[in-house]
């Protein structure tokens, strides 16, 4: 950390044209957090103007790993869009693969079978589970509580080895096709969700016994980093951070997707959204994942595991080499030569950190002419420096990882 | 609650602001209106504060970029959403190329800000009235609009690549 000077700070164009006629009585030191900081778990700066060890004001800068992903797909063919997904919120990619897939079956106008639909749920649900484990573990190391992280993070590697069996990735997974996955589950994956699922209540409340009513991790977090109700409406806030603030808008309900209106699960809400509030609502939301996960795993019906897409959907290998149509079908698909309908869609999906968006716009043509990804990180994070006016600096950090600002899908 | 689906509230649009709504078409069971320049904070301020739409929420708002329109380049989309009523659609605004400039959002929705700043930095539409309309993702002194549709992706000078036998 180093101190920066006023005309540094100016030239950022700090503060919302607020006065600064105390400034001849008061000398305040301004503090750059960032942008590589071990404390804010990814790259962001905020240049803070600090009274003391109280935050006055921040500035923060972001843009560090844009990497053009709206422009990027402009000019891929629809299926290689996936891979870009898989790299805005890294800690849920299955969710962000999914989101995609469900945007282009929408346009094609695709109907999915129940089994797939099931089949996606139980992984969506998982990758919320990995994505609040990670959020929630380290959120508790940052109030100096080490050992609960240890306890929960192996489960978050427990579920990376069923993506893994499922897809062959682990953490930029690509799961899945447009039109749905690329195999049935084999058994060896419904036996480790099984096993996932009789064995991760157990570290999950070892952990809430650790760190929920912990006097210091109550100290720590309560009151801390708070935002209203209205407030949050107003930034457009979506996910867990608008639920702790009391507000139980949630994408698989308001607008449900992959037949997700057949499960029976409750939104968890807090009341004052603090950080506390943060943590409590991710924590229910890995209970009602569990209990959606056996939901699924109990009523799984039979059925196919992909939608009939032939221009989408990959044709098996035996048909690639012994049939004439399943050849060009899978050249037509590699090389991205399909073409789709004309208009524009609009497909949100619950993602670990809110409502994540796909905005398509389509002229017909093998690529999209228009891709805006609404990423809850990016507009959310903005409220930010309101969250932490008149906090210390070490509640910054608290309420920055509770806020689970992912980097990845902040700067796209 | 009286019930309020896209046929209601298109009507209702249309009534209240009469020909400055160019046209209301339902895509994907989605509404889309076009509205003119003028009345879009009005719109969105009347479907705010409206007793029975009560809208208060902005789900996203981005660019668009038509180059083959003439005076209708650019687009600027809100994409809107009514918790109440569980009711979404989305506005679209036209901007001539060598004008692109409309009133910002921030004073209904705070959150608005940085999705104007982006919308500026890819397509260089002026909000005007942004409390601090900058670049906000790429570095700052760049000085083009990069969504633009005359900015190809890949690097001009690059040799050694040819989409076009790929149907590119």
């Amino acid at each position: 950390m180093i101190n920066i000077s006023d005309d540094n700070f100016e030239k950022h164009k700090a503060l919302n044209g607020q006065e600064q006629s105390d400034q001849e009585l008061k000398q305040y030191n301004y503090l750059n957090l960032g942008p590589t900081h071990p404390a804010t778990h990814g790259i962001f700066q905020n240049i803070l103007k600090m009274d003391g060890e109280v935050i006055v004001d921040a500035q923060p800068t972001i843009g560090y790993i844009h990497r053009a992903f709206e422009k990027l797909a402009e000019n891929r063919p629809f299926y290689q869009i996936t891979t870009i997904t898989d790299r805005l919120n890294y800690c849920s990619s299955p969710i962000n693969n999914i989101g995609w897939h469900l945007t282009v079956e929408k346009l094609l106008g695709v109907k999915t079978p129940k089994r797939l639909d099931y089949l996606r749920v139980i992984i969506m649900e998982l990758a919320r589970i990995a994505d609040h484990i990670i959020c929630n573990s380290v959120v508790a190391v940052d109030t100096g509580a080490l050992t609960g992280f240890l306890y929960v993070f192996q489960w978050r590697e427990k579920i990376y080895e069923i993506y893994e069996e499922i897809c062959g990735a682990r953490l930029t997974t690509n799961i899945g096709r447009i039109g749905g996955f690329e195999r049935d589950f084999s058994e060896k994956v419904f036996a480790k969700i099984n096993n996932l699922l009789t064995e991760l209540p157990a570290a999950l409340s070892e952990f809430e016994k650790l760190v929920m009513r912990n006097r210091i991790f109550m100290d720590r977090t309560v009151n801390v980093g708070g935002i209203t109700g209205e407030r949050a409406l107003e930034y457009s806030f979506t996910g867990p951070n608008l639920r702790a603030a009391g507000v139980d808008y949630d994408v698989r309900v308001m607008t449900p997707y992959c037949s997700y209106e057949d499960f029976d699960f409750t939104i968890p809400v807090g009341s004052s959204g603090d950080t506390y509030d943060r943590f409590c609502v991710r924590q229910e939301e890995m209970w009602q994942s569990i209990s959606i996960i056996k939901q699924a795993l109990k009523n799984l019906p039979k059925g196919d595991f992909h939608a009939d897409v032939p221009e989408f959907y990959l044709p098996p290998k035996e048909e690639v080499y012994n049939t004439m149509e399943g050849l060009i079908w899978h050249f037509k698909i590699v090389m991205g030569e399909i073409n789709v309908p004309k208009g524009q869609v609009y497909q949100s999906v619950e993602g670990g950190n809110g409502e994540l968006g796909f905005y398509l716009v389509s002229d017909g043509g093998r690529q999209p002419y228009r891709l805006h990804i609404r990423r809850p990180c990016f507009i959310y994070y903005q409220a930010y420096p309101e969250m932490i006016k008149g906090s210390m600096l070490s509640d910054a950090i608290l309420t920055m990882s509770s806020m689970n600002v992912i980097a990845g899908e902040l700067d796209a | 609650m009286a019930e309020v689906n896209n046929q209601i509230l298109g009507e209702s649009i249309s009534a209240q602001f009469g020909n400055q709504v160019l046209s209301v078409e339902e895509t994907y069971g989605t509404l889309d209106i076009v509205v003119e320049k003028s009345i879009i904070i009005p719109l969105i301020k009347w479907l705010k504060t409206h007793d029975k739409f009560q809208v208060n929420f902005l789900t996203s708002l981005c660019g668009v970029h038509f180059p083959e329109q003439n005076d209708r380049e650019l687009s600027v989309v809100y994409y809107l959403h009514s918790f109440i009523n569980n009711i979404r659609f989305r506005i679209h605004v036209f901007l001539p190329a060598s004008q692109p400039e409309i009133p910002t959002l921030t004073t209904l929705f705070a959150g608005a800000n940085w999705m104007e700043r982006e919308t500026f930095e890819f397509y260089g539409i002026k909000f005007i009235g942004h409390p601090d309309l900058r670049i906000i993702l790429n570095v700052e002194d760049m000085d083009y609009h990069p969504l633009l549709k005359q900015y190809p992706l890949v690097d001009a000078t690059r040799t050694d690549k040819d989409d076009k036998y790929f149907g590119r």
